[in-house]
């Protein structure tokens, strides 16, 4: 059993790993800093989101190397949080909508930085 | 069932694929062929998924149904070194600090594995150490955006007032498991100096402990995408 559970790999590929966990994050900081909006923004944010998720899992984790039983009991319930989230958006759109529908368009404006008034 | 389990017990893992799921899961046996700790540690980490993703699903609730529009995180995390602020900065400096404290913990796990206490005790407090300073710096950026930016968890100047809730709850029950992810490193580090796994030689517990970091790193990529860049 000790051997079942035994995770040793080469350093090289940790080392690899670690390399382009670097390279993605600097990618999704560059994301905000170049100032991509809209649909490129989001879907450039999830795909690197999910990019390092998934090397820290699998390589990181050791999950790539555990039995399949192992995988599916961890990574398979989070699923369910997809209707959680689903739910969830359909409710914050009507929310949104019926506050719109009794208090109106919003009147807030935001007020000066506070620091730059010697706070 | 004795031949069928040395058959399983043969390294064959992934290869096996449904049928060793199937077999896994109904054979009369234990179904996770790891060690306990590991797989009650993965458990755990399953059920603290479960948390950290209702904190993000009530964030992304409460920003969609906001009349108030949500403040930029661009401008609010920005920071300036005497000059023009740069978007961000502070929180990619600590995206990296995580980054490289998961590495080290994984090289921690590794030279575990081939009985090397020194290393892997070493390698165990630069990781508690990063963590440390992770946690710093967060405490550093709580206190820049209450004292400066006058952000409270019921109202900010900038606009929704649900952006400081959300903020400080999801950050802060983060930076706690960061906390506590320095003190379980310690721990264990300590314990690995002083040679309680010399003797039998099974440094399993650092790559239990191990799962836990990467775990809290894992939080962190979530975060960052979409409290920070969204």
């Amino acid at each position: 059993m000790a051997a079942e559970g035994h995770q040793e790999h080469p350093l090289s590929i940790y080392l690899w790993i670690w390399l382009l966990l670097f390279v993605l994050s600097t990618l999704s900081y560059l994301v905000d800093y170049i100032g991509f909006e809209g649909y490129l923004r989001w879907s450039l944010i999830l795909i690197f989101m999910f990019a390092k998720a998934g090397f820290i899992i699998a390589i990181f984790m050791h999950m790539a190397w555990e039995r399949i039983a192992l995988i599916y009991a961890i990574l398979g319930p989070p699923v369910l949080l997809l209707f959680l989230i689903g739910l969830m958006a359909v409710e914050g759109d009507h929310t949104l909508l019926t506050r719109i529908n009794f208090f109106g368009e919003t009147n807030f404006v935001a007020q000066e930085h506070v620091t730059e008034e010697g706070h | 069932m004795g031949s069928n389990s040395s058959e399983s017990g043969a390294t064959v893992a992934l290869s096996e694929g449904l049928q060793g799921f199937t077999r896994d899961w109904s054979a009369d046996k234990q179904t996770f062929q790891v060690p306990w700790g590991k797989a009650m540690m993965w458990i755990f980490l399953l059920s603290d998924t479960f948390i950290f993703a209702c904190f993000l699903t009530s964030y992304m609730n409460v920003r969609m149904s906001t009349r108030v529009p949500w403040p930029n995180p661009s401008e609010v995390f920005a920071l300036s070194f005497g000059g023009e602020p740069i978007p961000l900065i502070l929180i990619a400096i600590m995206t990296f600090i995580l980054i490289t404290s998961s590495g080290t913990m994984a090289l921690a796990v590794n030279y575990g594995y081939r009985q090397d206490r020194a290393k892997t005790a070493a390698l165990m407090f630069i990781t508690a150490a990063f963590g440390a300073t992770f946690v710093g710096m967060q405490a550093f950026e709580w206190m820049k955006l209450i004292a400066e930016e006058g952000i409270r968890p019921w109202g900010n100047p900038m606009g929704a007032a649900q952006f400081g809730s959300s903020f400080f709850m999801i950050t802060g029950f983060h930076g706690v498991h960061v906390s506590i992810g320095v003190i379980y490193l310690s721990v264990v580090a300590l314990k690995v100096l002083k040679g309680d796994y010399e003797a039998s030689g099974n440094y399993e517990i650092v790559e239990i402990t191990g799962l836990y970091w990467h775990f809290v790193d894992l939080v962190w990529v979530f975060i960052f995408a979409f409290f920070y860049l969204w």
